[in-house]
């Protein structure tokens, strides 16, 4: 699961033949560690809006050092580049060009952080085209980044504030390093729903949350980073992997729940034990899956169908008992796991694809029931993972796998958990219906 | 009442307690976990009985979400025990995520060691002496102690005593060859030289149990075992171990005809009249289990289910040695004795759970509680003492399909008629009680009432 190659480059003869043959070089990417500070250096608000001036105030709230003009040759963690006002495509070179010139000031690790507003059919055609133009401009800015440094946005609905809590929220994920691995992507930001954290560094205290398919792999990440985030936490998986679920469960303090999510009764099963030991349940999390890869030619009925079953039915059905019970009332929060697989398609992965799109397609019509609770519902699309799963593709399938993204390797299961963890959080409330992918910015798809 | 038998009449005091005249406090099971069982030299043979005792525990701390919590008391034990395992139980505590506040003990009663360390931890709850509690048992017949002979044990002993050089060489010139073998434990009764099964094959011969009828005990102990696992009964009752998610000895496939054709193995020399055989015993078996008890407090004060009480319980002996009575026969008096002392009969039983030593012993002491004369003069009764309804019986399968690791054994029937119960009162609405009759080694016997919460 180690990647040989980001080790080698990084040090004395493998760096510098490396750079001589102008090879990838991938940055020891900055990850998240509690009580470590949000970013280090200066950061930078650019764009002359209302919006900019309440965000340079709230960041200088947080102790970070805030300016709202550049100082020559100082190294920026962070430039905020505010665009909520522009109103047709010549407005977006004067905030643009002047960031840039700051750009070369970025330190490694740093972010740029876009704030605009949605392309609508309600808005004017110039100002849909300035605004649709945003998603151009940074999806290029973020693969021209070096250094682990990641481009970012937070798209905010009409009569959303930049200081609304899920406004807040996001932009403290992308600055911190628990979006290491979310690289050219946008949160939309619907709603001011949405409760600041109390305390930054355990922002689910309190929570009771269900990991699936947490015995191993990116669930096990997810119950691990939920749990140093403050949640308690009931792990299910498939009672043949209940060993090493009774191992995770018994590291992070939670309780095991061996389970197949693909029986009729799960969804009950799964409720009656977090009422039983808590009284209700705040944090799905849809982990588990499987993949039976063939080329459609050969695909057989049960390939296909374990696929579907377990990816997708068994969500559906889950969030229905969820849905149905008073114990999953109290802004109620499901996050699911959904794959680049699904959005960009893989030779191989027919069904795995159609269960994975199926997952969003499921997230954004569930969303309007989650919201009536007080709740959401959010999916997150990893790209490549190193995982026990990975490990086991083709040596030079792999590289190409690992390589093929800005950020030049894969990521780690607990970077795809940091970014379930911000969504099942209540500050991010007001993100309901979305697909975040945690891709270091992969070639392949959106 | 006879004076040859065993009187099913207890003291005074005893029936009050029992009923619950004092202030006991009720002991209640919450749930259980055990390891999957797997047949002697397979998936643990490389594990020792502390491994798999402390794995049977972490998957109930990991069940529950006890870590780092302080248990009342852990008792545990096994049966073949190597001499290394003088605190087998504690020691398993202290490697798991229990708080190594939890004290632990270690107990033996042969096969009716898993059974007894519930019933004696839930006599302390019921007192109020702890609060919650873990019982446990675990065997390995594959990791064995294996002793060396009488003979080198002496000399080692006596060469450890010696002061001097002529001494020492003095005391090793006793050796022989013969006294560098090393012993495998026995299975046979110290004081009859029979094994086990050479004792039951005298009793199922006394009682005139057919072959038919033990493979057909034996066939729907497979068949009850692999549809409580199909329906997922097991989920929450086991964790895997060592690539084992089910209990290695089950045939699923298995029918009356294959059983059919097995050879006897115990009571050869009975000739025809040989009915024992691999199918119908228990296989040597590797494996552990553990059982969490509680009283009503401490289970709602940490949001846990109460699946069923542990209404009372009894152990009886018989005389095998003089051949007075079978080996394996102590339960036959040990449940009249308890059901009379609680004022019931087989008939308020609604799941009963006999221990498959081997077929033959289930059906033995059936066929003794059916027997007129046998109530009348050796359980001091009018009659017979009653009937047991078959489709009431071992209903989640036994011993001979999920195996008997000897100290385990009581482990595994507890939790799961604790769950078979709890589901029975819910559906019924009225409360379910559960027969638990264990046979051990040495002519003994424990039998316990559940009832469900």
């Amino acid at each position: 699961m180690t990647d040989k190659y980001a080790q080698l480059v990084h040090h004395g003869v493998g760096r510098n033949v490396a750079k001589r043959l102008g090879l990838p070089q991938p940055a020891v990417l900055r990850r998240y560690q509690p009580g470590q500070p949000l970013i280090t250096g200066p950061v930078l608000v650019q764009g002359n809006t209302a919006e900019a001036d309440n965000l340079a105030a709230e960041l200088l709230s947080w102790d970070l050092d805030v300016r709202r003009h550049a100082v020559p040759r100082e190294k920026l963690g962070a430039i905020i580049l505010a665009l909520d006002e522009v109103a047709g495509p010549g407005d977006l070179e004067k905030p643009i060009l002047t960031a840039a010139a700051s750009l070369r000031d970025l330190a490694p690790g740093g972010r740029v952080v876009t704030v605009s507003r949605p392309a609508s059919e309600a808005d004017s055609p110039a100002a849909a085209a300035a605004r649709q133009g945003i998603d151009g401009f940074l999806r290029s800015l973020a693969k021209e980044l070096r250094g682990g440094a990641t481009g970012n946005g937070i798209v905010l609905r009409e009569g959303v504030q930049a200081t609304s809590a899920s406004s807040l929220a996001a932009l403290r994920f992308f600055l911190s390093g628990r979006s290491a691995y979310v690289d050219g992507q946008f949160i939309n930001v619907s709603s001011t729903s949405g409760e600041p954290a109390r305390d930054v560094d355990q922002p689910l205290a309190g929570k009771i949350a269900v990991v699936t398919g947490a015995a191993r792999g990116i669930g096990a990440a997810i119950a691990r980073t939920l749990h140093r985030d403050g949640a308690t936490l009931i792990l299910v998986d498939v009672p043949a992997a209940g060993d090493q679920l009774a191992a995770v469960a018994n590291e992070v303090r939670g309780t095991a729940l061996q389970l197949d999510i693909s029986r009729d009764d799960a969804g009950q099963r799964i409720i009656g034990h977090a009422a039983q030991r808590h009284g209700r349940l705040d944090i799905m999390v849809h982990n588990a899956g499987i993949t039976r890869d063939k080329l459609l030619a050969n695909m057989d009925h049960s390939k296909w169908s374990s696929v579907i079953s377990i990816n997708i039915t068994a969500q559906l059905r889950i969030n229905e008992a969820l849905l149905a019970s008073e114990h999953f009332r109290e802004s109620p929060r499901i996050v699911s796991v959904a794959s680049t697989s699904g959005i960009a398609g893989n030779r191989g992965q027919t069904n795995y694809a159609a269960s994975k799109a199926g997952v969003m397609g499921m997230v954004t019509a569930s969303a309007p029931l989650l919201a009536s609770h007080g709740g959401s519902i959010n999916a997150v699309a990893p790209g490549f993972i190193e995982t026990e799963m990975t490990a086991r593709i083709p040596f030079a399938v792999r590289e190409i796998g690992r390589r093929l993204n800005s950020l030049q390797q894969g990521g780690t299961p607990t970077d795809v958990a940091e970014t379930i963890a911000f969504l099942a959080s209540d500050a991010a409330a007001g993100i309901n219906g979305q697909v975040l992918r945690v891709c270091g910015q992969n070639m392949v798809g959106a | 009442m006879s004076t040859d038998g065993q009187s099913t009449a207890g003291p005074e005091e005893a029936r009050s307690l029992a009923a619950g005249t004092t202030d006991l406090r009720r002991a209640v099971i919450v749930g259980g976990n055990r390891i999957p069982f797997a047949r002697a030299g397979s998936a643990y043979a490389k594990s020792s009985n502390l491994d798999m005792l402390t794995a049977a525990l972490d998957g109930l701390i990991a069940r529950f979400g006890l870590q780092d919590e302080r248990i009342g008391e852990v008792a545990a034990g096994a049966v073949l025990k190597h001499s290394r395992d003088f605190n087998l139980t504690r020691e398993a505590v202290l490697g798991s995520a229990l708080s190594a506040e939890t004290p632990a003990y270690d107990l033996q009663q042969a096969c009716a060691t898993g059974l007894e360390t519930v019933v004696g931890l839930a006599n302390k709850i019921k007192l109020g002496q702890i609060d919650s509690a873990v019982a446990g048992g675990v065997d390995s017949a594959s990791d064995a102690p294996v002793v060396v002979s009488e003979g080198l044990r002496d000399v080692i002993l006596d060469l450890s005593r010696a002061k001097t050089l002529p001494q020492r060489l003095q005391i090793l010139s006793r050796l022989r060859p013969k006294d560098l073998a090393p012993l495998a434990p026995g299975t046979a009764e110290p004081r009859t030289g029979l094994s086990m099964g050479e004792h039951q094959a005298l009793t199922t011969a006394q009682w005139k149990i057919s072959r038919e009828a033990q493979d057909e005990l034996a066939y729907n102990s497979h068949r009850n075992l692999a549809a409580a696992y199909e329906s997922g009964f097991f989920d929450d009752l086991l964790t895997p171990y060592r690539g084992l998610a089910r209990d290695g000895n089950l045939r699923a496939d298995t029918s009356l005809e294959k059983l059919a054709t097995l050879k006897p193995v115990f009571g050869k020399n009975l000739g025809a009249d040989a009915t024992m055989t691999a199918g119908n015993s228990t296989p040597l078996t590797d494996g552990a289990s553990t059982v969490l008890l509680a009283s009503e407090t401490w289970a709602d004060a940490h949001d846990l289910p109460k699946l069923a009480a542990v209404v009372d319980a009894e152990a009886a002996a018989v005389d095998f040695v003089h051949g007075k009575d079978g080996l394996l026969m102590a339960p036959v008096f040990a449940v009249p004795r308890l059901l009379v002392r609680q004022g019931l009969t087989l008939a308020d039983i609604d799941f009963f759970e006999i221990h498959e030593a081997f077929a033959a012993t289930v059906l033995s002491t059936l066929a003794a509680w059916e027997d007129e004369e046998f109530g009348r003069t050796r359980l001091g009764l009018e009659g017979a003492f009653g009937s047991v309804d078959r489709s009431r019986l071992n209903v989640n399968g036994s011993s001979l399909a999920a195996g008997h690791p000897f100290a385990a054994t009581g482990g595994r029937i507890v939790a799961s008629l604790a769950k078979q119960l709890h589901a029975k009162g819910r559906t019924d609405g009225r409360p379910a009680r559960g027969l638990v009759s264990v046979c051990a080694a040495g002519g003994q016997g424990v039998v316990a009432i559940l009832e469900s919460l």
